[in-house]
């Protein structure tokens, strides 16, 4: 064996070993590597009973329900098995919307999640407007709409 | 291979790299002005404005790049100390030590243009999730080696010690790279699967340039540095003082 075979050797092993401990470690935190819960995990026990944690999902279709004369919003995040009612005053990201995903620190308060923080999740997709959703629509096409609403008896 | 000629090859290298990178250099400068400029272009006229997030997406012209490299020269100090390490080749220490300002400055930029994208998207500048703790964490580890490396009243123990923190930091690469897909995290998970992408195809095109445009950059800027760095090590060879001379 070489010097050079001998320097090759150690450093394969040196590498190899640390790896393994790194692997061990990362396997050891995995719970708490974790940025956010789901609601499944929530349902299994997985979250703090007492004491905050941070819980995601999506804003179910429907769920959003502003307090009128407050800040106070209130919606659904799911994970389509399971979902959880949210509670949150103050500013929400522009990014929430329904559909969106969505992360929340705070603590469930008998059976509803009160929020101190609410952060918007960004998907992987860019798209150009229109291809997913339609652009919003101009003040004529709102008239037009209002106008045939009307015409058929619908309470704009 | 005789003793003389082993020792006539060591000694013969650096100026040989010396001579090779000067042309190889000027490509990659130009290779990289063309891809970032048609990037650039393309990025910040041509491309569609995103459904949800307006203009405010083209940071990521700058910030995706900046996250490849930060990984890319990662790998290119690790595999270089270790080329340094087992075949005791100066010309991939000098290559590791002019990498890892580069590299570190990739990450810094990667992370404040990440942070500025989160404050409008997200909610937040920062979170501690595992890519952007990780990435934090690359970028001490480029710190480490920078300080490492020049730590040492002899030039060849702060590149050996430095050599063996680039090869344990490199653990942190494919650490980075996976966080997305192993643990739950703010940061988005990648938009490419395989050779598909989840990004529109006007908006991608200039993306992939300006990835291109960055590596050609980096090239031209490890030779540039290795250059310097090959020079300042072998200051006392009689090629040195020819070189600097004329």
């Amino acid at each position: 064996m070489t010097r050079r075979h001998q320097r090759l050797v150690m450093v394969l092993l040196m590498l190899g070993c640390v790896s393994l401990a790194v692997g061990f470690a990362l396997r050891a935190f995995n719970g708490d590597l974790l940025y956010y819960l789901t609601p499944t995990q929530l349902y299994d026990g997985r979250a703090p009973r007492h004491g905050q944690f941070r819980l995601g999902g999506v804003v179910e279709k429907g769920s959003v329900a502003r307090m009128p004369g407050s800040m106070t919003v209130r919606f659904t995040l799911t994970d389509f098995k399971h979902a959880v009612p949210v509670v949150y005053t103050g500013i929400l990201p522009d990014l929430f919307r329904v559909g969106q995903g969505i992360v929340v620190r705070g603590r469930m308060v008998s059976g509803i999640f009160q929020a101190t923080q609410v952060l918007a999740k960004h998907g992987a997709r860019y798209m150009p407007p229109g291809i997913h959703r339609p652009h919003p629509p101009s003040g004529e096409e709102k008239m037009l709409a209002l106008k045939r609403d009307l015409a058929e008896g619908v309470r704009p | 291979m005789t003793p003389f000629s082993l020792f006539f090859h060591r000694l013969a290298s650096p100026p040989y790299f010396y001579e090779l990178s000067k042309p190889w250099g000027r490509v990659f400068a130009w290779l990289a002005l063309v891809l970032i400029l048609t990037a650039l272009y393309g990025g910040l006229w041509l491309a569609p404005r995103d459904f949800q997030q307006g203009n405010g997406y083209r940071i990521m012209y700058v910030h995706v790049p900046s996250a490849w490299m930060s990984l890319f020269v990662f790998m290119v100090m690790a595999v270089s100390a270790f080329v340094g390490l087992i075949w005791r080749l100066r010309l991939a220490y000098a290559v590791a030590a002019a990498s890892a300002p580069l590299g570190a400055a990739f990450t810094a930029v990667a992370l404040v243009t990440g942070s500025l994208w989160g404050k409008p998207m997200w909610g937040t500048y920062w979170v501690w999730d595992a890519r952007l703790t990780s990435e934090l964490i690359l970028f001490f580890l480029y710190l480490g080696f920078i300080t490492l490396n020049r730590s040492f009243e002899d030039q060849q123990t702060g590149d050996r010690a430095a050599a063996i923190l680039a090869l344990v930091g490199a653990i942190d690469v494919p650490i980075v790279h996976y966080s997305v897909d192993w643990w739950q995290t703010l940061h988005q998970g990648s938009s490419f699967k395989g050779l598909t992408s989840e990004i529109a195809p006007a908006m991608l095109w200039p993306l992939l340039v300006m990835m291109a445009g960055f590596t050609f950059y980096y090239g031209w800027l490890v030779l540039w540095r290795t250059r310097s760095e090959i020079l300042l090590r072998e200051s006392d060879r009689e090629w040195t003082r020819r070189v600097i001379g004329s």
